[in-house]
């Protein structure tokens, strides 16, 4: 940890009240490294820095405020995009979650920017009243709560006002010492914050718009495969033991055989659903993602019995036609999540829908392949 | 590259004229477009791209949207992971 945080921190900002740390700007061959390792869910659940304030450059009581959540890897966004920049950073505890995943389950909220403003003490280290949030954090954050909660009014009494009474009627009551802090959407990419500041804190339309090209899909991949794996061993052990059973008993031989070769093809259904339907996903002409991976699954089918890999047995291709498809089409369902534009209403339709779909497909074609060894 | 459209006609997505009083927080916080502010009042022009993450009802200070958001996803494994664990307030993949 100590370690870490040296590679990280090059140096100190002293303020009027206290020292801050000051965060390269440049990340080294250790932040890349770490973030090829967390797409591969590598030390994933450790991958944060601590909550408080950090600057970069030398910043001064006039600087802007940027705040984040504390994953490593949104952090370094941040920093790296700030290089030239001295500005002020404010990690918001998010427990190593991004900031949009953490706005939707209320970690990245007002609550914990109220919270981390007070106790970093912000309001004496800088003299303006405005905080630039990334836009996808106003999932959690409300601006106009963040603005009254902060605000500061005459004579609060100690231990009396809860945070969330605190000054909810101080402009009302016209006490207020000090205004609250005005939070200012900046750019949903970190790589548009030098636009946005030239633009004098204007976010233009595309810089709110979250896209889902290519290289955003393939990003993703690597994390919905490595923690979809166990669903993947445990298919391997269900098939083996199904391969078992012959008209005779128990066939080990077979199980061993057969077992290996629906291993495979399970494979390949599972990666059709959870690679091969990602990347071309807005080329397969259906809506629902279940669907999606549905079609490609049937491709993959249709291929892999016109090369002969389906085996003979009627009932055998007629299971495979029904159990690879149905596979492909749950795992391309689960890439819902990582999506940015799925809605929670459109994936509860659509799995509706295709939940029964797939457990009626994969229930016959277990029994199909079961009947296939059987004869 | 065009924006990718998910299924037509679910979103729950509902805006109360009356209540709005064109301050445009909606506009700036939606990552999809879908508000426009026209003639001093906010109008939903894409309802379809909409993704019920929920930043526009939390920063309409007017309270005039209400959107069924969940967790601010639409994400199968949380719905499934849910309904197996009881309802947390985590979607339960460690990725996000």
């Amino acid at each position: 940890m100590k370690q870490k945080k040296n590679s990280l921190i090059t140096g100190t900002v002293f303020t009027q009240i206290n020292e801050v740390p000051q965060v390269a700007t440049k990340l080294n061959r250790k932040d890349y490294w770490g973030a090829v390792k967390v797409r591969w869910l590598i030390g994933r659940d450790h991958y944060l820095v601590a909550p408080g304030l950090y600057a970069t450059g030398k910043p001064d009581e006039s600087s802007d405020v940027f705040v984040t959540a504390n994953y490593k890897l949104s952090f370094d966004h941040l920093r790296k995009n700030l290089d030239g920049i001295n500005a002020w950073i404010l990690v918001l505890d998010t427990k190593g979650v991004n900031v949009w995943c953490a706005a939707g389950k209320g970690t990245f909220g007002t609550s914990e920017l109220v919270h981390r403003i007070r106790v970093t003490r912000l309001g004496m280290i800088v003299n303006h009243r405005k905080i630039i949030v990334p836009q996808l954090g106003a999932v959690g954050i409300a601006a106009h709560l963040v603005k009254s909660l902060t605000t500061v009014c005459a004579k609060p009494i100690p231990g009396t006002l809860k945070q969330s009474q605190t000054n909810a009627n101080a402009h009302v009551s016209g006490e207020i010492v000090e205004p609250g802090f005005r939070v200012i959407f900046g750019p949903v990419r970190a790589k548009d914050i030098k636009a946005f500041i030239q633009n004098r804190y204007q976010t233009t339309t595309e810089m709110r718009t979250v896209t889902f090209n290519f290289s955003d899909r393939i990003k993703l991949l690597t994390v919905d495969i490595v923690y979809a794996r166990y669903k993947l061993f445990a298919a391997f052990a269900i098939m083996f033991l199904l391969s078992a059973i012959d008209s005779q008993g128990i066939n080990l031989y077979q199980a061993i055989n057969n077992g290996l070769t629906a291993m495979i093809l399970i494979t390949l259904a599972y990666f059709t659903g959870i690679l091969i339907t990602p990347v071309f996903l807005p080329y397969i002409p259906v809506r629902m993602f279940a669907f999606k991976g549905l079609i490609s699954g049937f491709f993959l089918s249709g291929i892999l019995f016109l090369t002969g890999d389906l085996g003979i047995g009627y009932f055998g291709i007629a299971a495979w036609f029904l159990l690879l498809p149905a596979i492909s089409s749950f795992m391309t369902m689960n890439f819902t999540g990582a999506s940015t534009f799925t809605s929670l209403s459109g994936v509860k339709k659509e799995m509706k829908i295709f939940v029964p779909i797939q457990i009626f497909m994969v229930s016959i074609g277990l029994i199909l392949y079961v009947i296939n060894n059987l004869t | 590259m065009k924006t990718m459209v998910y299924i037509k006609d679910v979103v729950t997505l509902e805006l109360n004229q009356d209540k709005c009083n064109g301050c445009g927080m909606c506009v700036k916080v939606c990552p999809h477009g879908v508000f426009n502010i026209e003639m001093g009042k906010a109008q939903i022009v894409k309802q379809d791209y909409c993704m019920e993450c929920g930043a526009c009802a939390l920063n309409c200070p007017q309270v005039a949207i209400t959107v069924l958001s969940g967790l601010g996803c639409g994400c199968a494994t949380g719905i499934i992971e849910n309904y197996f664990a009881g309802n947390r307030k985590d979607c339960g993949c460690s990725s996000c």
